[in-house]
């Protein structure tokens, strides 16, 4: 395969597409919210616990291509005791990689394997819809964690 | 089902006319262009872009208005065209043809002319559950409107035929309307539209054929098919984007109330209120899309030049082709009937999501289409959230399906799946 191709299916993608981390329901969440991309198909459920404005616990739930699962997986095992505002901030700076190719600073740690991700147009919707669910999910006002 | 007079002779393998389309001969990624998409639109061939070029280099000028000589050429080869697609499809006159952009706005045509003026609460609009997205949601709109039902004739699962078990039953009255694919776009069925036609006719009920797939595809005789209506575009036929049409029967037709307004189908405006033109051309307001015209006229051409039964067996034979090859892969689940099917595969690979598959294919070289091919509910239904399809066209050879499976093999191997 090309280097793009390498570039774009990293090692640590594949293996979170094929073994994704958090990849439940959260019982006790209190943030959680839906992305769809309706080009391929791709749904994600993203579950949250946020207290006093830092993520507790993340988790989500769907189908979806190669791209899509890894950034849900590896965004889940990212942000885990983040604040908000630091959250906000890589999400930020997640977005220009993706579609730039400029590197999030290195506390972002395994999200750098997205960069790969702008070469292929296509694929950038795949990458960020995890993200856009988590960013609805926690703009979102709590809600009581439901078990039902 | 495949008239069995289509017997193949002459088609070795190789790819038809290759030498007519200029795209076809590039490097993608550093591989030969394999191009597999042609059920998402057709390429052109140099005798098209050559139509369309020409018209626009001597003939140009708006139609049915001015009285100058350009103005002449160019009404006189809009309206050849449209002799030229009654002809294409044996329809009686060429009265019974409305350009479109294309099958999308020939079937909203239908939804919104005839559709709001004959449908009521309680009638049944009946469809297949292997109807395109621009098949399903006019109807959607009209049936919120006029409270009219949606029914659906059932898929009988990955082999992707229609269930016609209970047809008898699903058509009686309250039914409308019957809509219905010619061939389906995702599984690559050929619907028995003939039969359907007839059945439904003896009910009253007025039919509706997407031939968004079938047009240039095989030979299709309306008369035979005995439709109300019929929706086809050019881009799918070795024709522009922007250009289509739809058949529709001209007592039908006759009794329609306008699409748009606007100049072009007027006879006589008042402030309040307005004459129509006679059908046709009451449906077609605004300028049309005359260079498009001309350029689907030259498709019309070629395509008979090669003949469609031709087309249809290459097709066919390459689609039978790449079926065997990828049910010897392991992994694959592939859809649609094994027999009869038309030129196009739609499988899904274990462990593999089609948007990959697609990514991975294109770097190859190999064009695809991977998603849910406009049927979402049809999809769902089959319980899975896409899949990948080659679709062939004349031009495609035996060793381009050899490549599309060896790349197959790879794309397995790159994933790490034990299959490959
Ligand atoms: C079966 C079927 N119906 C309708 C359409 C819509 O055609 P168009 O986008 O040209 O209007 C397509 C094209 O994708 C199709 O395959």
């Amino acid at each position: 395969m090309t280097d793009d191709v390498n570039d774009l299916y990293q090692e640590v993608i594949l293996d979170h597409s094929r073994t994704p981390r958090n990849f439940k329901k959260l019982e006790n969440a209190n943030h959680m919210a839906d992305g769809h991309n309706p080009l391929c198909g791709d749904r994600v459920t993203v579950f949250a616990r946020v207290e006093n404005d830092v993520i507790q616990e993340l988790s989500f739930q769907g189908s979806g291509c190669a791209i899509s699962k890894a950034s849900a997986s590896i965004m889940t095992a990212s942000l885990k005791g983040k604040t908000l505002a630091e959250v906000q901030s890589l999400f930020d700076q997640y977005h220009v990689m993706v579609t730039t190719g400029t590197p999030v600073d290195a506390t972002g740690g395994k999200l750098i394997a997205f960069a790969g991700v702008h070469k292929f147009p296509a694929r950038v919707k795949c990458a960020i819809l995890p993200w856009h669910a988590l960013m609805s999910a926690l703009k979102k006002s709590p809600t009581p964690a439901t078990t039902e | 089902m495949v008239n069995p007079a289509f017997h193949c002779h002459g088609c070795h393998g190789e790819g038809l006319m290759r030498e007519d389309f200029p795209i076809l001969n590039q490097s993608i990624h550093g591989y030969p262009l394999v191009y597999l998409d042609n059920a998402a639109t057709s390429q052109k061939p140099r005798a098209v872009l050559d139509a369309t070029r020409n018209y626009y280099e001597r003939n140009n000028a708006n139609v049915h208005r001015g009285i100058h000589e350009l103005s002449n050429r160019a009404t006189a080869a809009y309206e050849n065209g449209r002799e030229r697609v009654a002809s294409f499809f044996n329809a009686r006159s060429s009265r019974e043809i409305i350009f479109t952009r294309g099958t999308t706005e020939a079937l909203n045509l239908v939804a919104h002319s005839w559709g709001r003026a004959n449908l009521k609460a309680g009638d049944i609009i009946l469809l297949t559950e292997m109807e395109h997205h621009s098949n399903l949601v006019p109807w959607q709109l009209v049936a919120r409107e006029t409270g009219a039902e949606l029914r659906f004739i059932p898929v009988t699962g990955d082999e992707g035929l229609l269930d016609l078990s209970a047809i008898d039953s699903l058509l009686a009255a309250p039914v409308k309307l019957l809509g219905m694919t010619h061939i389906s776009n995702s599984l690559g069925t050929i619907n028995p539209v003939a039969e359907l036609c007839q059945k439904a006719r003896r009910q009253g009920v007025v039919t509706v054929v997407d031939g968004a797939q079938s047009a240039g595809h095989l030979p299709v005789d309306l008369q035979e098919i005995g439709c109300d209506f019929y929706a086809f575009s050019g881009h799918k036929i070795c024709g522009p984007t922007g250009i289509g049409g739809l058949y529709a029967r001209a007592e039908i037709m006759e009794q329609m109330a306008p699409y748009h307004g606007g100049g072009e189908m007027i006879q006589d405006v008042e402030f309040t209120h307005s004459t129509y033109k006679e059908p046709p051309h009451k449906f077609e307001a605004g300028t049309p899309n005359i260079a498009g015209v001309v350029g689907l006229h030259a498709a019309m051409d070629y395509l008979d030049c090669i003949g469609r039964e031709k087309v249809f067996c290459h097709d066919q034979e390459l689609a039978l082709y790449a079926y065997e090859l990828l049910t010897r892969l392991k992994g694959v689940r592939l859809f649609g009937p094994q027999k009869g099917r038309a030129g196009l595969v739609s499988f899904h690979l274990n462990e593999i999501h089609a948007h990959d598959m697609v990514t991975l294919a294109d770097q190859k070289g190999v064009a695809l289409r991977g998603g849910h091919h406009c049927n979402q509910p049809l999809m769902k239904k089959l319980g899975v959230d896409s899949t990948s399809r080659a679709s062939f066209y004349f031009y495609n050879s035996f060793a381009e399906v050899d490549r599309l499976a060896e790349v197959i093999r790879e794309i397995q191997k790159f994933f790490g799946c034990a299959a490959a």
